[in-house]
């Protein structure tokens, strides 16, 4: 299996994981083709997970901006809230056939974990869960969550203490039991074969749009949009229509205060090429290759870098890459809250935020299609912070 | 033309001596006491110096040279101050100079651009640890176009079929990972060290160091009789954390206790 995107990704990590990485792309390899694994992945859609999930028309939003039809990839429906239980799924039946017991992972805004807690719940497995002190700080429902599944949660406070520093922490962790441990990573960003995995696991995303929109419409959409941390729902969205020339692929990056700000998480825009978390990528880092913090309200985007397949179709010109800050996703997460009746993760009203802008640009003859990745039951409390509402109080 | 580091494995082998590679942070609390820790590990007898540039993110690291890495960085220590504390230690000492340092730092200052700067103030290796073998290559090429070695590392998880191709492509020594986890000292060492050395050994003649959790003299003792040397570098962090500035006399004390 080819390990690159273009001069992207490949394996840069310490010595004891190797042979590790190396089990898995051999199993991965071995089970991706195996009839009997793709059955039981696709009945763990369907019964487990909910899927396929809904494309959704959003008419009242279609009619407010007055430009091209919108059209909600309901990612947001299935168990657990947000896409992040396809890759989970793939991940834990193939973990479960490597024999393993123990799976362990990191979080940003808790999604990931919740969705590896509750897989493991149901497969028997051990969960052990790293979460940067500032995510368990503003996602503390979603920690009490995972504790609820039966996950242990620690919390990171080294570094920035936010995603970035749970990725090290779970390596770490992973070197120190790496001979009965399962890394279950949640993007599609670290060392080959994760980028490439995780994508295969995610593009029943852009498959199955392929067939509803061909099914609602009669034709393929003008434009697909979705939020950008690492990537993960962006790719899985993307990926089958990469070679549909015509389709723009729109990834939008967390812009937190500003991207002429140095808080923001916008790693496309403003940052250049490194290695880091065992990937070749873009990064946002100094003049001498030191990871900068990074900021976004959004904890899922809340990463200083970008999976390996983005900086690749971002190099070509394949995909393209915008920021959205936190004023704009709040806007985008009342919005949608008001005109559908829907609320968003924050990580997904970026993406919202985007899409409202280009339908307005749009003609009324053209089809957006945006993923709308995860629902917003885990932001309120945060909004409502951000806002100058205080709940505590009440 | 011989590398400095292959030339004292061997002259440590004529002599029946084993090499003592000691580790510090380049500007832990800043970079002149560093110069000064250097100076009295070189006093005190160490033959090979191994000094690890700042890094945000030092995943290979526990604690103890994590929080190492956070006190270099907060002194503003970058990589060009590292290669001034070298140059300064080349103009009074010849010992082997190996930097320890993660990737990304010698891919942003420019692969080529580094290897000048490392040829130019007198470094005779790297040691890279999320470079493995698979992707040393980009690195390496430059590397020897200024004599400048890669060091390989392995582990106990490193199975025989990539063990050999690794082996069969070290240069230097071997840098012997003695345990699972990252770096830190350890109160038992759970790896059978004797068929780990042997397992090598019966692979290559190359220098075997052993590292990742040595503390003190008694550790170092029981393993004489096979590895060719010993990597000494959380206990040494230790020490200039708990000391700071005052560091250097006391690291002097603990390298002659390992002598002794």
């Amino acid at each position: 299996m080819d390990k690159r995107f273009g001069e992207f990704g490949g394996q840069y990590v310490p010595e004891t994981l190797m042979e590790a990485l190396i089990e898995i792309e051999e199993a991965f390899n071995k089970y991706s083709r195996d009839s009997i694994f793709v059955k039981e992945l696709a009945e763990l859609f369907d019964t487990v997970a909910n899927r396929p999930s809904k494309l959704y028309y959003a008419s009242e939003m279609t009619k407010d901006l007055g430009g091209a039809k919108i059209y909600l990839k309901r990612e947001d429906l299935n168990h657990t809230g947000s896409h992040k239980i396809n890759n989970v799924l793939g991940q834990m039946l193939l973990a479960k056939k490597m024999g393993k017991k123990k799976i362990i992972c990191e979080t940003g805004a808790g999604q990931h974990g919740v969705a590896t807690a509750t897989i493991a719940a149901l497969f028997k497995m051990e969960c052990h869960v790293f979460m940067g002190k500032e995510d368990v700080e503003r996602q503390a429902l979603n920690v009490f969550r995972m504790e609820l599944l039966g996950a242990k949660v620690t919390s990171v406070d080294s570094g920035t203490g936010t995603l970035k520093d749970a990725v090290n922490e779970a390596f770490r962790q992973w070197t120190r039991e790496i001979e009965d441990t399962y890394y279950l990573m949640g993007s599609v960003v670290g060392p080959h074969p994760y980028p490439i995995m995780v994508r295969e696991f995610q593009k029943i995303i852009g498959e199955e749009v392929r067939a509803q929109i061909e099914k609602i419409e009669g034709r393929l959409p003008d434009a697909i949009v979705a939020c950008v941390g690492g990537g993960s729902n962006a790719i899985g969205i993307f990926h089958d229509f990469v070679d549909d020339k015509k389709i723009r692929l729109i990834g939008i990056e967390a812009a937190g205060d500003g991207i002429d700000t140095e808080f923001h998480a916008a790693t496309i825009s403003k940052g250049s090429t490194g290695i880091f978390h065992g990937m070749k990528s873009k990064f946002l880092q100094d003049e001498y290759g030191k990871i900068m913090p990074v900021y976004s309200m959004s904890a899922g985007l809340d990463y200083p870098g970008i999976g390996p397949e983005h900086a690749y179709l971002s190099s070509i010109g394949r995909a393209e890459y915008y920021p959205v800050n936190d004023r704009e996703a709040v806007e985008a997460f009342e919005y949608l809250s008001k005109m559908e009746g829907i609320i968003p993760a924050i990580e997904s009203a970026h993406a919202i935020y985007y899409t409202m802008k280009l339908a307005r640009e749009m003609g009324k003859d053209k089809i957006i299609v945006v993923n709308l990745s995860g629902r917003g039951d885990k932001d309120v409390y945060q909004v409502a912070r951000y806002k100058g509402v205080d709940l505590d109080a009440q | 033309m011989h590398n400095r580091i292959e030339k004292k494995f061997k002259e440590l082998k004529d002599n029946n001596q084993k090499a003592l590679i000691t580790f510090l942070t380049a500007g832990d609390p800043d970079i002149d006491t560093s110069y000064d820790v250097v100076e009295q590990m070189i006093n005190n007898g160490i033959d090979i110096l191994e000094i690890g540039i700042p890094f945000s993110d030092p995943l290979a690291e526990g604690p103890t040279i994590e929080k190492a890495s956070y006190r270099a960085l907060a002194s503003h220590t970058t990589t060009d101050d590292v290669f001034s504390l070298v140059k300064r230690i080349r103009e009074n000492y010849d010992l082997p100079i190996i930097l320890m340092l993660y990737v990304n730092l010698i891919y942003k200052y420019g692969i080529e651009n580094f290897m000048k700067k490392c040829s130019e103030v007198g470094v005779d290796g790297l040691i890279v640890p999320d470079l493995p073998f698979e992707e040393v290559e980009e690195v390496k090429e430059l590397a020897h176009d200024v004599n400048l070695l890669i060091i390989n590392l392995v582990a106990p998880t490193t199975k025989s079929v990539r063990l050999k191709k690794i082996i069969n492509k070290s240069e230097g020594f071997i840098y012997c990972v003695s345990s699972l986890g990252v770096t830190g000292e350890r109160k038992n060492i759970t790896t059978n060290l004797s068929d780990f050395y042997d397992r090598l050994r019966t692979e290559t003649d190359l220098p075997l160091a052993l590292g990742f959790g040595l503390s003190n003299k008694e550790q170092i003792d029981r393993l004489k009789g096979n590895w060719d040397g010993y990597i000494v570098g959380s206990a040494i962090v230790n020490i200039i954390a708990l000391y700071g500035k005052e560091a250097p006399t006391h690291v002097g004390n603990f390298i002659k206790s390992l002598k002794d």
